[in-house]
């Protein structure tokens, strides 16, 4: 099982947990499986197509990656806001 | 007592006053800090309130409430079928329907989408996305956004839609199929040689008298229009303003001649004309147009007025009518326009106004 952590407000709308193991093999089947769990997140970073949001970013073991990325079942997933805005 | 939602670059204020008395609103709360609160208006029908937002991060989504000072829920979409390449953008505009529970949500990109359970789940019209896909549908500067929806009074069959940049849309029998209705758009931001047949038709807004449905008005991107034939041919009835460069639009319900607009200069310059804020009536559907200032400001004012910043309440001379800026000022005015106040000053930048 892969590790996903979260930060308000995504923890919030997964059970108040920041903490998540989940399986899959890449970075979109884990996070769909994060939805598939925890309803309330859908769509805050997948968007309806299963593309992570532009202005979501997903490390795994530290590298910035992409839905497509491959994850292994030790591997840690931050899924962090970008550093942007206005 | 009035209650107006002020959707700004930082969140939806609920403010509350009363118009006679022209003097500054209360906030009573400010929901969603720091998302962009891009449209949020009030079913009239069940009080419920529904608010467009979109965190900068984690996109966009539409809530409802029944009471804006407390929780909010998030409904069902509007979100696009999976397994294609569209995902939701931005929501633009709620508008009730003429039959129970239905309401409509113009989004960006451009399409359609309906609610038939007063707006918790929400479906794609598929037959005019189909019309978007086989298009060539151009976005304006805010995107590829459908942002007027104008039902006809008493039949739910009949609609027709603003979209920026790609014209007006209608329907007879209830979303199944949609036709164009082009006929007397100039788009003046092509080459003349292109102009013909284009559908790059930049509707900035689009409101139907509903005691006469037949006429539309319409504020476009360098002009203004009417159309007495259902939206299928438009006029111009630009002759009398500063500028036929705008945003927003609204118009008397009671009058059927009746429209407001609020010119900027120019696209090139998208501020108030010659400094100062004025509101510009006419009450003879375009023939004429009467410039209102009383209580706005007069110098050094450059104000940007965006597309869904501008709203009525009630009819005829006592009309109430609201504004917003994006230097976030709102004015107000409780006799149809001849006069105005503050109804609030350094809000975030406005993106609409609706009373609730």
């Amino acid at each position: 099982m892969a590790v996903v952590l979260l930060r308000a407000p995504l923890s919030q709308r997964a059970g108040n947990t920041s903490d998540h193991d989940l399986p899959g093999s890449t970075v979109g089947e884990v996070l769909r499986e994060l939805e598939r769990r925890h309803p309330p997140i859908v769509g805050w970073i997948l968007d309806e197509q299963g593309r992570v949001r532009p202005h979501v970013n997903v490390f795994v073991n530290g590298e910035r990656t992409s839905e497509g990325s491959a994850v292994g079942p030790s591997d840690v997933l931050h899924v962090l806001p970008s550093i942007s805005g206005g | 007592m009035t209650e107006l939602l002020v959707g700004t670059k930082k969140g939806l204020f609920v403010l509350r006053g009363d118009p006679q008395v022209g003097e500054p609103f209360e906030i009573v709360t400010r929901a969603f800090p720091g998302d962009v609160v891009e449209f949020a208006m009030r079913d009239p029908r069940t009080g419920r309130y529904f608010a467009a937002h979109t965190s900068g991060f984690y996109g966009p989504r539409l809530m409802y409430t029944d009471d804006p000072t407390g929780e909010w829920t998030q409904a069902e979409g509007p979100s696009f079928p999976e397994g294609g390449d569209a995902s939701l953008e931005r929501i633009w505009m709620i508008r009730p329907g003429e039959a129970d529970g239905l309401l409509y949500a113009g989004v960006a990109p451009a399409a359609l989408f309906t609610s038939t359970d007063d707006g918790e789940s929400w479906s794609l019209n598929e037959a005019l996305w189909k019309e978007h896909q086989a298009g060539d549908w151009q976005p304006g500067a805010g995107g590829l956004a459908l942002h007027s929806i104008c039902p006809w009074p008493g039949d739910p069959l009949r609609l027709a839609v603003g979209v920026s940049a790609a014209g007006v849309w209608i329907t007879d029998d209830g979303g199944q199929t949609w036709h164009t209705g082009f006929d007397g758009l100039v788009p003046e931001y092509v080459p003349e040689e292109a102009q013909e047949g284009t559908s790059a038709l930049c509707v900035h807004n689009m409101h139907r008298a509903p005691t006469r449905p037949e006429r539309l008005f319409m504020q476009f991107h360098g002009n203004v229009y009417r159309s007495d034939d259902e939206g299928s041919s438009w006029q111009e009835i630009k002759a009398g303003l500063p500028s036929g460069f705008g945003f927003p639009l609204v118009i008397d319900p009671s009058d059927a001649d009746s429209a407001y607009v609020i010119p900027l200069v120019a696209d090139i310059d998208r501020v108030t004309p010659d400094a100062r804020v004025r509101v510009y009536e006419t009450r003879d559907a375009g023939s004429t147009w009467t410039a209102h200032g009383d209580g706005l400001p007069s110098n050094e004012a450059y104000l940007t007025v965006l597309r869904q910043a501008f709203d009525s309440t009630g009819h005829g001379r006592d009309m109430q009518l609201y504004f917003g800026a994006t230097s976030g000022d709102v004015f107000g005015s409780s006799d149809a326009g001849s006069s105005w106040f503050q109804v609030h000053e350094r809000l975030a930048p406005v993106t609409s106004v609706r009373v609730a």
